[in-house]
């Protein structure tokens, strides 16, 4: 328990002593992101918002570095640990270095004036999130992304052991995303700081975090490393995806498959066939694609989209049998779209098919 | 980096001796105007040599002077107690006349004092005081409720006012039926005024606001946390609940302390605290707490000015007078903050 920065037994949380998510067990290293992942209204606030004290805890006690968090004062638990909260904060006639200086609140005297020292460190971390430039901007007059990096050095002015963050990369843009993940990631490496959070971005939580807690009903669902989370089948269930499907390999989300026989065959192949597939999803016409290797990138995509799939093991030439089943398909089809120019020796099998389908007069121009 | 900090430093001296000059300068005025006009070196040796003509020695030592003071003392009080309420419920246009608090005061405050003189008995300050603290506790009772329920400025405004509606016409009809002989009185004070301070009466206000502002001035940073709101504050230790509470009671004590003496005075409590926010060009309240005694001083004794020469010798009442100087900056922020929402 010592070795954890935080650590719950049989922690149970909800609101007005009435238990919604039972027996919580986390264990979070230093130097370790934890992240919370789950539907909406799954509970990953609740959680957190018990965890910093915002709500008081139904039953179960939470060690803050080995040490039993509900005996600690408010100014020992605000020296180990620091908040980003998503609620949207509206301060009046406060600068970014005003937000973030309120960091330093554990560590100044009775009226809280900063030292020269305090002055220091509120420029560090406003340097570590690259927010020096606006620092004597009006907090309300900043961009969403800026605002949430002043938030993130107002915590680690805090100098914390533990972040706790929710749904820190919700209203920012691709960029900012990506850019506090890494300031998050390169905090951790540097300060051994233990990192909590809640993504609802399933591709960015598969890739920064340590551990992954999935949340879901009355319960913590799976707790485990992000390889044995992220697989597509377990995501489907975890959020009950119906319409459409989540690909753990890539992390990226697909509409749902046009439905019905197959009308236009793709040879597709090398990565050329997605942009055609996806064209043909979002027209809503049902197609099948062949002959591809199950290690080719289209593999990936037309598995999810194809009304018909026709594959070959990968690095295999592509067998007669596997180009008979699909030229009876390409048969029933009304046009042939072929993403190929040339054809490789493992792909021979390609080149009968577009042979077989100028024969037929079914080549049409790429949509 | 420095730079910016140094002209933040020159801007609050800036500001806080452009507060002090007014200040000082509508002190001097308030001494000399009224309906008995003296020179000013008479007015220097009546009040630093205690020197010159009886009826202008006491017109100012008995009349003016502790009017000015209590204008100052009480102006002060309910911009701080205005700025407090302000923080508690994160909305800029509250303040205890518009959420009713003052109003609640002032409702006790009348049945204290018909009960008592009807007995011929004369209600000493503290018990004014006690009354009008309160009036403002039922009062503010009665706002907490609704802003637990919706949590909307323009909600709790409303039922402030409200509130405060009621409470104007209990008291209404109790002074209408009061004895004669204290109507006027009374009405004057219902409808606020400073006339009529004694030195008695500004050693009690003094002592009160002292010790409130200094507790207030003492929590300049568990208020300073508070601005971001109560997560956060609660992250940096900050005992929310005591925090709180001590809020409450420390700004119903202020504004319970000006109703108490003044009546109830409409507007101070907003429209200073945004004036001196928007001089400071901050919300620090370490430095807007002194900031907002001192506008609120300035305001009223310049608003008190006006009520006491413009009609002479008829006064208006103080109110009316606030209203139209602080009005126009409450309906300027809320048509700010609708921009920006």
């Amino acid at each position: 328990m010592k070795d954890y920065s935080i650590y719950t037994e049989q922690m149970t949380v909800g609101y007005d002593g009435k238990p919604l998510i039972k027996d919580i067990e986390i264990r979070l290293k230093k130097g370790e992101i934890l992240t919370l992942i789950g539907p909406n209204g799954a509970g990953k606030s609740t959680i957190l918002k018990s965890i910093i004290r915002q709500l008081r805890l139904v039953a179960g006690t939470v060690y803050l570095d080995g040490e039993m968090m509900h005996k600690m004062s408010g100014k020992e638990v605000a020296r180990k640990l620091a908040v980003v909260m998503t609620e949207r904060i509206r301060p009046e006639m406060m600068t970014c270095e005003d937000i973030v200086a309120t960091g330093r609140y554990p560590y100044t005297g009775a009226l809280g004036i900063l030292s020269s020292e305090d002055h220091k460190k509120v420029w560090e971390a406003m340097e570590t999130v690259h927010a020096l430039e606006f620092k004597d901007r009006d907090f309300t007059a900043i961009s969403d992304g800026q605002r949430q990096r002043v938030l993130l050095a107002r915590a680690i002015c805090q100098e914390p052991e533990i972040i706790v963050l929710d749904e820190p990369t919700s209203f920012l843009d691709i960029r900012h995303k990506l850019e506090l993940l890494a300031i998050l990631k390169r905090m951790v490496k540097e300060r051994q700081t233990a990192v909590f959070m809640s993504l609802h971005e399933l591709d960015l939580a598969q890739k920064v975090s340590d551990c992954v807690i999935c949340v879901k009903g009355d319960h913590i669902q799976k707790y485990g490393a992000p390889e044995e989370i992220f697989s597509s089948g377990y995501i489907h269930e975890l959020y009950e995806i119906e319409s459409g499907s989540y690909n753990a390999a890539f992390g990226c989300v697909e509409m749902e498959k046009p439905s019905g026989e197959p009308k236009v065959f793709v040879i597709g192949g090398n990565g050329k066939g997605i942009p055609v597939y996806r064209k043909l999803q979002r027209k809503g016409i049902p197609f099948a694609a062949g002959v591809l290797h199950k290690n080719d990138l289209d593999y990936q995509v037309a598995k999810v989209l194809a009304a018909e799939i026709i594959a070959e093991e990968p690095f295999e030439p592509i067998r007669e049998e596997q180009v008979k089943k699909a030229a009876e398909i390409l048969k029933q089809c009304e046009k042939v779209i072929c993403c190929q120019e040339t054809f490789g020796t493992m792909n021979q099998g390609n080149r009968e098919l577009l042979v077989l389908a100028e024969s037929l007069g079914k080549i049409a121009e790429k949509p | 980096m420095e730079d910016k900090g140094r002209r933040n430093h020159a801007r609050y001296w800036f500001s806080f001796l452009i507060l002090l000059a007014l200040l000082v300068f509508l002190i001097i005025w308030n001494i000399n105007a009224g309906s008995i006009h003296m020179s000013v070196q008479e007015i220097f040796r009546i009040i630093f040599r205690h020197q010159g003509d009886e009826t202008f020695y006491n017109i100012i030592w008995e009349i003016r002077l502790p009017r000015i003071l209590s204008v100052i003392i009480l102006g002060g009080a309910l911009s701080v107690s205005g700025f407090l309420l302000q923080t508690f419920f994160g909305n800029p246009i509250a303040g205890p006349f518009v959420l009713g608090i003052s109003s609640g005061a002032k409702l006790v405050v009348s049945l204290v004092m018909i009960f008592f003189l009807s007995r011929s008995v004369v209600v000493s300050s503290a018990a004014m005081i006690i009354a009008a603290f309160v009036g403002s506790m039922i009062s503010m009772g009665f706002v907490l409720l609704v802003s637990k329920k919706v949590n909307k400025m323009s909600m709790l405004v409303i039922s402030g006012v409200m509130i405060g509606y009621i409470c104007s016409a209990i008291t209404d009809f109790v002074v209408t039926f009061a004895d004669d002989s204290n109507i006027v009185n009374l009405h004057n004070w219902s409808l606020g005024s400073f006339s009529g301070m004694s030195w008695d009466n500004v050693k009690v206000m003094a002592g009160v606001v002292v010790i409130a502002l200094g507790l207030t001035f003492l929590m300049s940073k568990p208020i300073s946390a508070y601005q971001l709101g109560e997560a956060y504050a609660q992250n940096m230790g900050v005992n929310i609940k005591l925090f709180r509470v001590a809020l409450i009671l420390l700004s119903s004590v202020l504004s319970a302390c000006v109703t108490a003496f003044a009546g109830p005075i409409s507007f101070v409590g907003i429209a200073v605290p945004h004036l001196v926010k928007n001089l400071l060009k901050t919300s620090k309240p370490i430095l807007v707490i002194p900031a907002c005694f001192l506008g609120g001083a300035v305001f009223c004794l310049f608003c008190d000015l006006i009520a006491r020469t413009v009609f002479a010798p008829t006064e208006l009442s103080i109110s009316s007078v606030t209203a139209v100087f602080g009005a126009p900056v409450v309906i300027y922020i809320m048509i700010r903050k609708q921009r920006q929402v």
